[in-house]
């Protein structure tokens, strides 16, 4: 028999990223819709030059860097803002490959705090795929500015995971949000995700499709997300867990029969 | 109560409710993912000199739609 990709496990997956292997670097990924100022929190964290800018797609591909925390060192990655994880267009596919597969130690969704309505639709799909998140309200100045109030401990409590103000631009917030990203990287703290419960009918189709699902792919993966998503007949994923699992896995072609 | 008309038929500055999606498959994903839920407030915000694309304001976004998406959102006017 072949390696399967539980032998081999996330070390494997993460090397086609090009992203250290768990045990030595703590890997952090940033998430969020477009333009809610990821690329300032990555900056201001790594104390790196990324260009920011306002127009859609600047973040096309990934970039990295790193901060040292604790005697530790994270190493950070901006994804391109997408508005969610079902992919349509590249960015969100390069995304969604990359929350799923390279199995990031912690997620931090930064949200824009003027409008945080729009930006909690990717939080909730990236709490699916994943329990490690921490979401970033960013902008907090400017919701200040426009007379919002946020009550962080509230909606920390709707979503279940650790919640973070931030103002990027001006550095508030941004220690905070280090120790929470420790805190969750290394285990301190785990977050209990408040998860999106469907009709009963889809309840029951994910239960019957649940079991099959991690019979094939093991639990690397969320396999109630792997299930929703054959659900919603999204053959995009199916076509990149062949890519990324081709040699590991040779019984992946099996799901090809379940979409 | 008004009749639903196609999102790209209201003049700019106009508010409007959806009412429904007249899409399938990766456009509906599209549009629901940029927050075109049933109910949700839009509001015209201007058109490219040509009429299109035309750009709405969605849940604190400005967002620009070509005619093809557009015409797929009805909604309902409102004052």
């Amino acid at each position: 028999m072949g390696l399967t990709y539980q032998s081999t496990g996330r070390s494997t997956t993460r090397e086609i990223f090009n992203v250290p292997n768990a045990g030595s670097e703590l890997v952090i990924a940033l998430a969020g819709n477009p333009n809610t100022g990821k690329s300032t929190v990555f900056n201001a964290l790594t104390g790196l030059r990324q260009h920011t800018g306002n127009w859609p797609g600047k973040t096309v591909l990934r970039a990295e860097g790193s901060f040292i925390h604790g005697g530790r060192r994270y190493t950070l990655i901006d994804l391109p803002g997408t508005y969610s994880l079902h992919a349509n267009s590249v960015e969100e596919e390069v995304a969604r490959d990359f929350l799923c597969f390279a199995n990031p130690d912690a997620t931090v969704v930064v949200a824009d705090g003027t409008c945080l309505e729009r930006n909690l639709n990717l939080a909730l799909q990236v709490m699916e795929i994943t329990d490690n998140v921490i979401v970033c309200v960013n902008l907090i100045d400017e919701a200040r500015r426009k007379k919002m109030h946020i009550n962080i401990q509230k909606l920390s409590k709707a979503l279940g995971v650790p919640v973070v103000p931030t103002a990027a631009r001006s550095g508030e917030g941004l220690s905070e949000l280090m120790d929470t990203i420790s805190d969750v990287a290394l285990g301190r703290v785990m977050p209990k995700p408040v998860l999106v419960r469907y009709s009963d009918e889809m309840e029951k189709a994910i239960a019957q499709m649940e079991p099959k699902v991690r019979e094939i792919i093991g639990t690397h993966i969320n396999t109630r997300w792997v299930a929703l998503r054959l659900i919603d007949g999204d053959t995009k994923l199916v076509q990149a867990m062949e890519r990324y699992y081709k040699e590991q896995n040779p019984k992946q072609a099996d799901l090809e029969v379940l979409a | 109560m008004n009749k639903s008309t196609p999102l790209n038929r209201l003049g700019n500055g106009c508010c409007a409710l959806v009412t429904e999606l007249n899409a399938q498959g990766l456009t509906r994903r599209r549009l629901l993912d940029l927050g075109l839920v049933p109910g949700t407030k839009v509001e015209v915000i201007r058109r490219s000199p040509l009429g299109d694309p035309i750009a709405f304001n969605i849940r604190g976004a400005i967002i620009a739609f070509r005619k093809e998406e557009a015409e797929k959102v009805l909604v309902v006017q409102v004052s």
